[in-house]
């Protein structure tokens, strides 16, 4: 075993060598460019504000000293990948390297003026929120080997119901609901594609249009006509955690949100634990990586895929409630705007693992936070280029990364028995 | 662990067979998956619309509503052209989704190239003043026509270098592509004088495709919105059959969507076909999007597109990919779409029925074994399916 794993080392695959040579050249062109455009052009200092109100925690850095950092660091990568080649952790030194590169850009941006740091992180957290559950739905499916493409009409499902029982009933029931609603469809998905083997990838495409159609037929029916009983569920307040919500920056990030960032992170660690710790997540696991021998061992590879669809499902829905009674308080007309196909590039981005998945949501998040804050700081560079930037982000990830990460081994193939 | 063939470095990305393809883009012709099928399908969806209409409006509203979108979509001869102007750009956007279903692409990027090319084609046509009509609209629709090309163009390499699925690809580039959009109507030069919302200038009348139902022996018949773009649409249908059946380009084509091994020892490069066709797809919805700008709206604003790219992957699949089928489709849709303004107007129920409509018969059509169970149709072979994943 050992002796295969350090010839896995010396020799690499000439797959491997080519990705890696392709992100070297990707990471030097990013490096002159940071070099050119922000570093040689920038001024002055840039103050990130830690705390909560000005002079209390300030952090005061040269905006061009930052920039070269940046640079500096990309050009570090692209020489690793070209020689060496960084082999497992280069997603981890894209998402180090891109942080970073955001920091000089902000840094650019805001030269000579001073920046809520702790303000942006937390919006990070927040727009991370519902891609992290989309993310964690999509991990559920296809670690079972269920391509959920349909994510996007989950979370809408889901923002839809949780406004409306939020409404009529109540909070909690509209959270519920709204998990129950994901369920649903994904319901449909698994019976979609277990069942009637239909394109796994056609069937969430289905399943996106059906969402759209449905809740926005819905909502021109009934929520239009009378928003007040059906559409004003309002927002779950943030439960600021005790001693936690205390810790300088991290408390008011991290432990002063709502109750769907908490669900988010016990959903996580509840998956990581499961899906590589128990008995459970060990079958789920072998269904999705070879269901004949799974199979074969006696585990049912209908019943678990069924099972695992309709809880990614859930998981999906509660994200969605997020939209409507964590965010904005309402529902709107295809609200989720894409959000559930970015968690499905989080959940490849985080290689089908639960805790890679949130810090690729987070990521996410960062990039979404920081075009908010690029706005209102006016840097000159068009809103609309700022809004591109997270649909920018999953393309260089999708076309960079996938390469190198592995998808479940049945991924995306229907089970037939024989 | 897993059988089947190694990737080898350097080589594109090499799928499994897809039996599925033969369900989408059918080589035999059976009567029954080819015409029963989709009618049945068509039929549940509007059953199934039907229960969504008596779960919000009540039973009595089903009639109603269902005679509306029946009148509005083929009685007299505005009903008529207002059917087959909605299909125009469906057909076109139609045939940029079949066409990559032929090659084993999905293209769901069609309403981000029907966008860039429609914003493109507009530029066009409100430039080049002085240019007579018969080389102004050819022009114009040129520009569309490349503008999408480009928006196909660039998952495509994507998909052939990186094996960046296009699934994704295409979907973040559309919205990439309503930015772009928003953006570029707002430049000076292209926004339209004294505006300040994102509207482009108008067409030049010189660029504006022509109405041809004007010599309808009927009153009002000038005011009929068909254009001549009907009949580009044909006449890209009849090429992209000429192309993918009758070209060794589209052999070679179908080839890979239907097993790109046997493709690439067949000598062809599964690279340059997946390239190739992701341009010609891109620019077939590019010309869609042309076709709106230059035919029906006469300028660009945001959201021109209004779903169409999306309608265009329904009636790929239900059309079977075929050239024939698509346009068939599409007057089907053109239909739905046309119809269901009445119906939103003549009745209490909306437009988005048409969307749930058109989902479900989606639904019917990925999944003829659910149709066959409830009607119990016999005969017809049907095989399992494989798709591929993300990397492999």
């Amino acid at each position: 075993m050992t002796a295969v794993a350090d010839a896995a080392t010396l020799v690499r695959a000439p797959a491997e060598v080519r990705s890696a040579r392709i992100r070297g050249f990707i990471y030097l062109i990013l490096a002159v460019g940071t070099y050119g455009l922000l570093a040689s052009g920038t001024e002055g200092d840039v103050i990130f504000r830690l705390g909560e109100v000005a002079g209390d925690l300030d952090w005061t850095v040269s905006s061009k000293g930052l920039a070269t950092f940046s640079a500096a660091v990309f050009g570090f990568l692209g020489g690793w990948e070209l020689t060496r080649g960084v082999g497992r952790w280069s997603n981890v030194a894209l998402a180090i390297a891109l942080g970073i590169f955001a920091f000089a850009f902000l840094g650019f941006a805001a030269a000579g003026k001073s920046l809520s740091l702790v303000g942006m992180l937390d919006g990070s957290v927040k727009a991370a929120t519902p891609i992290a559950f989309g993310a964690l739905s999509g991990v559920m499916c296809e670690r079972v080997a269920v391509i959920n493409i349909g994510i996007e009409g989950m979370l809408l499902t889901g923002a839809f119901m949780g406004a409306v029982l939020g409404t009529i009933v109540g909070p909690v029931v509209g959270v519920v609901g709204a998990a129950v609603a994901g369920g649903v469809m994904a319901a449909g998905l698994a019976v979609l594609a277990i069942k009637y083997r239909v394109d796994q990838i056609i069937a969430g495409v289905v399943i996106n249009i059906f969402a759209l159609g449905l809740t926005s037929f819905l909502s021109a029916q009934i929520l239009v006509e009378d928003s007040a009983t059906y559409n004003s569920p309002g927002v779950l307040r943030p439960i600021p955690l005790p001693l936690l919500s205390d810790i300088p920056v991290l408390g008011r990030v991290f432990f002063e949100q709502n109750i769907f960032v908490y669900a988010m992170f016990v959903i996580v660690a509840v998956l990581s634990y499961g899906l590589f710790k128990t008995r459970w997540g060990l079958r789920a696991r072998a269904v999705g990586e070879h269901p004949k021998a799974a199979d074969t061992l006696g585990i049912n590879v209908f019943r678990t895929r069924y099972v695992n669809v309709i809880l990614g499902g859930m998981i999906a829905g509660l994200g969605g409630a997020y939209f409507t009674l964590g965010s904005v308080g309402a529902f709107n007309e295809n609200m989720t705007s894409g959000r559930g196909y970015i968690g499905l590039a989080a959940m490849i981005f985080g290689r089908w693992h639960p805790i890679g998945a949130l810090a690729a949501a987070l990521v996410f998040g960062f990039a979404d936070s920081l075009q908010v804050k690029l706005g209102i700081l006016d840097s000159g560079i068009p809103s609309e280029f700022l809004l591109m930037a997270p649909y920018l982000v999953t393309i260089v990830v999708v076309a960079g990364v996938v390469g190198a990460a592995r998808p479940p081994a049945a991924d995306g193939q229907p089970y037939v028995k024989e | 662990m897993t059988e089947g063939p190694e990737l080898v470095g350097g080589e594109p990305e090499i799928r499994e067979q897809p039996p599925w393809l033969e369900r989408v883009a059918p080589r035999d012709v059976d009567w029954r998956s080819l015409a029963l099928i989709p009618s049945l399908a068509v039929l549940s969806a509007l059953v199934v619309g039907a229960i969504f209409i008596v779960f919000t409006e009540g039973f009595d509203a089903i009639l109603p509503a269902y005679r509306a979108l029946f009148t509005g979509a083929f009685v007299g001869w505005s009903s008529i052209s207002e059917t087959l102007l909605v299909a125009t750009p469906l057909i076109l956007a139609g045939l940029a989704v079949a066409l990559g279903f032929r090659a084993g692409l999905f293209n769901i990027g069609a309403e981000g190239q029907m966008t860039i090319g429609g914003l493109v084609a507009v530029i066009a046509g409100f430039s080049f003043e002085g240019l007579p009509a018969i080389l102004h609209i050819p022009v114009a629709l040129l520009a569309g026509f490349l503008g999408g090309a480009l928006w196909g163009f660039i998952p495509g390499l994507l998909r052939a270098k990186t094996g960046a699925h296009e699934v994704i690809t295409t979907i973040m580039l559309n919205f990439i592509a309503f930015r772009t959009l928003d953006y570029v109507l707002k430049l000076p030069g292209i926004q339209a004088e004294g505006r300040f919302d994102p509207i482009s200038q108008p067409v030049l009348p010189t660029a504006r495709l022509p109405r041809i139902l004007g010599w309808l022996p009927v009153d009002g018949a000038g005011g009929l919105r068909l254009h001549v773009g009907l009949l580009v649409a044909l006449a890209m249908a009849w090429a992209v059959h000429w192309l993918l059946f009758k070209t060794t380009w589209g052999f070679e084509f179908r080839a890979v969507g239907a097993n790109p091994h046997a493709a690439k020892y067949g000598g062809m490069s599964v690279v340059v076909a997946i390239v190739l066709v992701m341009t010609l797809s891109g620019a077939l919805a590019g010309m869609a999007g042309g076709n709106e700008t230059l035919g029906v709206l006469g300028r660009a604003s945001p959201g021109f597109t209004a779903a169409i790219g999306f309608d265009a992957i329904a009636l790929a699949l239900l059309g079977r990919s075929h050239p024939g089928g698509v346009v068939l489709s599409a007057i089907l849709f053109g239909a739905l779409r046309a119809g269901g303004r009445t119906m939103q107007v003549q009745s209490e129920v909306g437009i988005d029925l048409i969307v749930i409509i058109q989902a479900l018969i989606i639904i019917f059509i990925a999944a003829p074994e659910l149709v066959r169970a409830i009607y119990r149709v016999r005969g017809g072979k049907e095989t399992g399916q494989l798709t591929r994943g993300w990397s492999t």
